[in-house]
């Protein structure tokens, strides 16, 4: 079964991104949770807002947290969100100038497909619906993915700089508020890199080395 | 694994060289370590360069409130570091005055009486709080470029600094938040002279700033050529704290 010939698939940039994005999001989620203890709560003084939040009130583990405390919290969240935003910013450049966008971006003739995947996955289709290099669901990932990212750093300077960027705050729905969606996309950060990791362990390991090496040797060749 | 096309020993081992760091990273509540702290603080001057020469306006204002906004005065904290240390506000001196000084052409002394006579600034805005939470109250002052115009600084001023009679408590300014139109010294808070808890007689007030660097109990304004730093600033916190 297995590609008796790898495939190249992964540029050297694209590999480069996503590893050095995977330590930075958890340097920034770290120096965030650290953050978060200093007023665990959303919504001005007095009035906290009625917003889903399974941690009011609480602080994360010590594990979770880095920066020591709010101070140090903070130098490192300004100091890693550069290079977050650069990573960002050269994977997207490279997406464009290489043509690669194509095969990840998630456009409306990809629902049908995604469809058609999901009920693959859930074993009511039988067959591997056809694909690329990547199947219907992958592109919505991945491209849900990158929106996430956009999200939570336009949220960051909403709250970074509520006067000045007031208009980007005004988006958000105010200070408050976007500081709430900040705090949102950590968890779908988190919930995103589960379901990543456990599909590529459970449903194509080859994929793994494939990001690391570059060289994909797995079972759906076609798809390099 | 193998022929399914999975992952190598050595592929894990790879992947464990990446994750190292991460977990690293995250342990522990871990600050940085001496060795990595005053980089990181270092590095601080970077975004107070940006926020100063990028994201920051001098003309754009702080939207306004209005006053059934105000955050209950008892919800609006209010702390010192005279307080937090003997539990009371610390008290002016009898005869106090605002003493404006450093690189400047005629220094000069002002009584509370002297400020409040001069043109002054009253607005409902939102307070941000490093902590992450947010207030709403009414000040009312004397802008502070309007007691530059007064005492005429020299070229050489580059920065301001403001210093207090609560245990040492200072912070210093970049001159184009100074100069901001809403940035006042501050006599009152919600139509009423402020309070020993709101840091009576005189206080810094902004909105383009975060609360710690609106210094309260001030005795001196002084415009200098370095840069100085602050009671917080000087532990690790953001230097411009601009928002």
């Amino acid at each position: 079964m297995a590609s008796p010939t790898p495939v190249k698939r992964h540029h050297g940039l694209v590999r480069l991104a996503h590893w050095l994005n995977a330590i930075l999001l958890v340097g920034m989620i770290a120096s965030g949770l650290q953050i978060y203890a200093a007023f665990p709560h959303f919504g001005p003084r007095g009035a906290p807002y009625p917003v889903p939040n399974p941690w009011a009130g609480e602080s994360f583990p010590e594990w979770a947290r880095l920066g020591g405390w709010l101070a140090g919290a903070l130098n490192w969240h300004f100091a890693l969100a550069w290079p977050f935003v650069i990573t960002g910013l050269v994977y997207l450049g490279f997406l464009a100038l290489s043509g690669e966008w194509r095969s990840l971006l998630f456009r409306p003739r990809d629902v049908r497909p995604a469809v058609d995947m999901q009920l693959y996955y859930l074993r009511i289709r039988r067959e591997h619906p056809p694909q690329g290099k990547h199947n219907a669901l992958q592109k919505a990932a991945y491209t849900g993915i990158v929106v996430l990212g956009a999200i939570s750093v336009l949220s960051g300077f909403a709250i970074y700089k509520p006067v000045q960027l007031s208009w980007l705050t005004a988006l958000f729905g105010g200070y408050e508020l976007a500081r709430y969606w900040h705090f949102v996309t950590v968890w779908i950060f988190v919930g995103f890199t589960l379901l990543h990791v456990a599909l590529v362990l459970l449903v194509d390991s080859a994929s793994l080395r494939a990001i690391i090496t570059g060289w994909y040797r797995g079972r759906f060749p076609s798809h390099g | 694994m193998a022929d399914r096309g999975g992952v190598s020993r050595r592929d894990f081992f790879r992947l464990g060289l990446a994750a190292g760091p991460a977990s690293l990273v995250a342990a522990c509540g871990w600050d940085g370590g001496a060795a990595l702290e005053p980089g990181l603080r270092a590095f601080g001057r970077v975004n107070d360069w940006v926020g100063e020469n990028i994201l920051l306006s001098g003309s754009r204002l702080a939207p306004e409130y209005s006053i059934s906004q105000r955050t209950p005065a008892p919800l609006f904290p209010a702390y010192s570091i005279t307080y937090n240390q003997k539990r009371a506000y610390p008290a002016p001196v009898a005869g106090w005055e605002l003493e404006v000084d450093g690189e400047v052409r005629s220094p000069k002394r002002f009584t509370l009486e002297m400020l409040e006579g001069l043109p002054r600034v009253s607005y409902t805005v939102k307070h941000h709080c490093v902590e992450g939470w947010t207030a709403i109250g009414t000040w009312t002052g004397v802008p502070v470029s309007v007691v530059a115009e007064l005492v005429r600084p020299l070229p050489a001023a580059r920065y301001l600094r403001f210093d207090s009679f609560d245990s040492g408590y200072s912070n210093g300014w970049d001159l184009a938040s100074a100069m901001h139109p809403q940035t006042i010294l501050a006599y009152a808070y919600n139509d009423r002279p402020l309070t020993r808890e709101r840091g009576a007689p005189l206080r810094l007030y902004s909105p383009v700033k975060l609360g710690y660097k609106l210094t309260k109990y001030l005795t001196t304004m002084s415009f200098t050529r370095e840069r100085h730093g602050g009671y917080w600033e000087d532990q690790g916190y953001p230097w411009l704290a601009g928002v």
